[in-house]
């Protein structure tokens, strides 16, 4: 079973739940931008729940099967095709499962008022995994093909052929969308201004197109630093807002350096992160302070969405 | 030891150790490092996805679904951290450098700013035996301390687009070397031909550990 990568698309890589315990060596856990959207794609495809897939954004790719019959789906708000040279092209529904069959082409043209969607394999790829993970770190060079983005003419070679005919289905399904995102308060909070603390909880901020895998880069009246605007270098984590010298925040995503010497206004909270980077750059958001125990409460919620969101998939007869 | 303890994310702690940065403070990090790390590589604390020290700080994220910050903030505070310090097997590198002017970029300019004659900035950088404070940035990017405070500089107004891989750099009182082609901003005062970080080696791919002593021998363009 084995795929050919016609046309890459912009930003395309492997991805599971990310590499871990290693972030003291310099490297960042990575791993699948949106977890909703990963965790959906498996269940569908009735996967084990860490199975590496594909992560595209924006424009996807283009993938023709040269051989044998094999079931994938997408997950996420995306445009896609399956074409052929013999059959009529049909527009693909987003999450649920298809077969494909030897010769048949999966187009995938975009993703709609959202960044990121999955493409999996019933069984996953075939992959090298270090540290555990099969997650692509493109600046660090680590992952599949040396951590490089899909390029074109690239192979996938999958795990196994489709098991059944019967597919599945997730009915109805829409991606939150919301302008307001949850913060803790980050440890460096007090090195700005009242005023610009202020402005921080309740005026907004632009995300701009300078925003990847890496961070998110934001826009506002710029926050005023009363202490230093660097730190001596220290550990970041996911959804970190750092405030370089320019008063203009950024959102630190998967892709993270490990350390950093910007002071940190605040964290988007865990339960919060799929959602946000599922934002458009030119969208307008707001932070909202929350306590610590709100978070995890909301951490908890968002699983049991998660998990019954799984339990709606249904049969196709 | 621990000054103080704070949210660093939901799913994140960071324990401050002091202001100042100082191998008798980063020591201590490292020591609590060791002891966590220690307990993990026992099949314990399943509940840390990663343990990360910088110079004055420890930070350890963990997974939610299975504990919480009050949980680890207890954790990290009663844990047993006898015999974990840095004691005698700390491990000493020699890195081959060249400071011939293709690679040393900014050698003339520093020597220039500094006031200190080319071969002697040279020699001072030789003579230094520096102590890895953390690594971090990229897989296997080091800070190392410290200068003497005759070469302490600041970083370049503009930062370099491009780095060349194996470069060793120097700012304020720390000396780095870029694993990889990079962005950059520090000083540029030579090349070495070590590898820090080998993927294809997935025993032990990072080749320093925070504590370990690093001491530069100079060699001539063919031998890097």
């Amino acid at each position: 079973m084995i795929l050919k990568i016609l046309r890459p698309g912009i930003f395309t890589t492997f991805q599971d739940k990310g590499r871990f315990n290693v972030q003291y060596m310099g490297i960042s856990p990575g791993g699948c931008m949106d977890y909703g959207l990963f965790h959906l794609n498996n269940k569908l495809l009735n996967n084990d729940e860490n199975t590496g897939l594909i992560e595209f954004a924006y424009q996807g790719p283009e993938l023709l099967l040269e051989d044998g019959r094999i079931k994938f789906a997408i997950t996420g708000d995306v445009y896609f095709k399956i074409k052929s040279k013999t059959k009529k092209e049909i527009i693909g529904v987003p999450n649920r499962t298809y077969e494909l069959n030897k010769g048949e082409i999966i187009d995938i043209l975009a993703t709609k008022n959202s960044v990121y969607g999955y493409l999996g394999f019933e069984g996953g790829i075939k992959l090298e995994s270090f540290y555990s993970s099969i997650s692509s770190q493109v600046r660090s060079g680590i992952g599949p093909n040396n951590g490089k983005k899909i390029e074109k003419d690239y192979k996938i070679f999958l795990k196994q052929e489709s098991s059944t005919t019967t597919n599945t289905i997730l009915d109805n399904f829409k991606l939150e969308k919301k302008s307001i995102f949850n913060v803790i308060e980050g440890p460096q909070i007090n090195y700005f201004s009242e005023n610009s603390k202020k402005e921080f909880f309740s005026k907004s901020f632009k995300v701009t197109n300078q925003t990847d895998r890496m961070g998110m880069r934001l826009v506002g009246s710029p926050l005023e630093n009363i202490k230093s605007s660097n730190i001596s270098s220290e550990a970041i984590i996911k959804g970190a807002i750092q405030v370089p010298g320019d008063g203009n925040p950024i959102i630190l995503l998967n892709d993270h350096q490990t350390t950093g010497g910007y002071p940190k206004i605040a964290s988007v909270i865990s339960s919060d992160l799929d959602c946000l980077v599922q934002t458009i750059p030119s969208k307008d958001i707001f932070f909202k302070k929350i306590s610590v125990d709100e978070a995890e409460n909301l951490f908890h919620l968002y699983l049991d969405a998660i998990n019954a969101l799984s339990k709606k998939i249904k049969k196709i007869d | 030891m621990i000054k103080k303890i704070s949210n660093i994310s939901d799913q994140g702690i960071i324990c401050d150790f002091g202001d100042e940065v100082n191998k008798e403070i980063n020591k201590k990090v490292i020591t609590l490092f060791n002891s966590l790390r220690k307990e993990k590589n026992k099949g314990k604390l399943d509940e840390i996805l990663n343990i990360v020290p910088s110079y004055n700080k420890l930070a350890v994220q963990f997974d939610l679904r299975k504990t919480n910050s009050k949980k680890i903030k207890d954790l990290v505070l009663n844990i047993n951290t006898k015999n974990n310090e840095l004691t005698a097997n700390v491990k000493k590198w020699i890195f081959p450098i060249c400071y011939d002017d293709e690679f040393a970029l900014d050698l003339k300019d520093l020597s220039k700013n500094l006031k200190i004659v080319r071969e002697e900035l040279i020699e001072e950088h030789l003579k230094t035996e520096f102590y890895t404070y953390m690594i971090g940035f990229m897989p296997g990017h080091p800070y190392m301390g410290d200068l003497d405070k005759k070469l302490f500089s600041s970083r370049l107004k503009t930062p370099r687009i491009k780095v060349p891989a194996g470069s060793v750099a120097i700012a304020e009182k720390f000396c780095i070397v870029y694993p990889y082609e990079s962005p950059g901003g520090w000083n540029i005062i030579g090349r070495t031909n070590i590898k820090l970080f080998d993927t294809k080696n997935p025993i032990n791919p990072c080749l320093l550990n925070p504590g370990d002593v690093v001491s530069f021998k100079r060699v001539n363009k063919k031998e890097i």
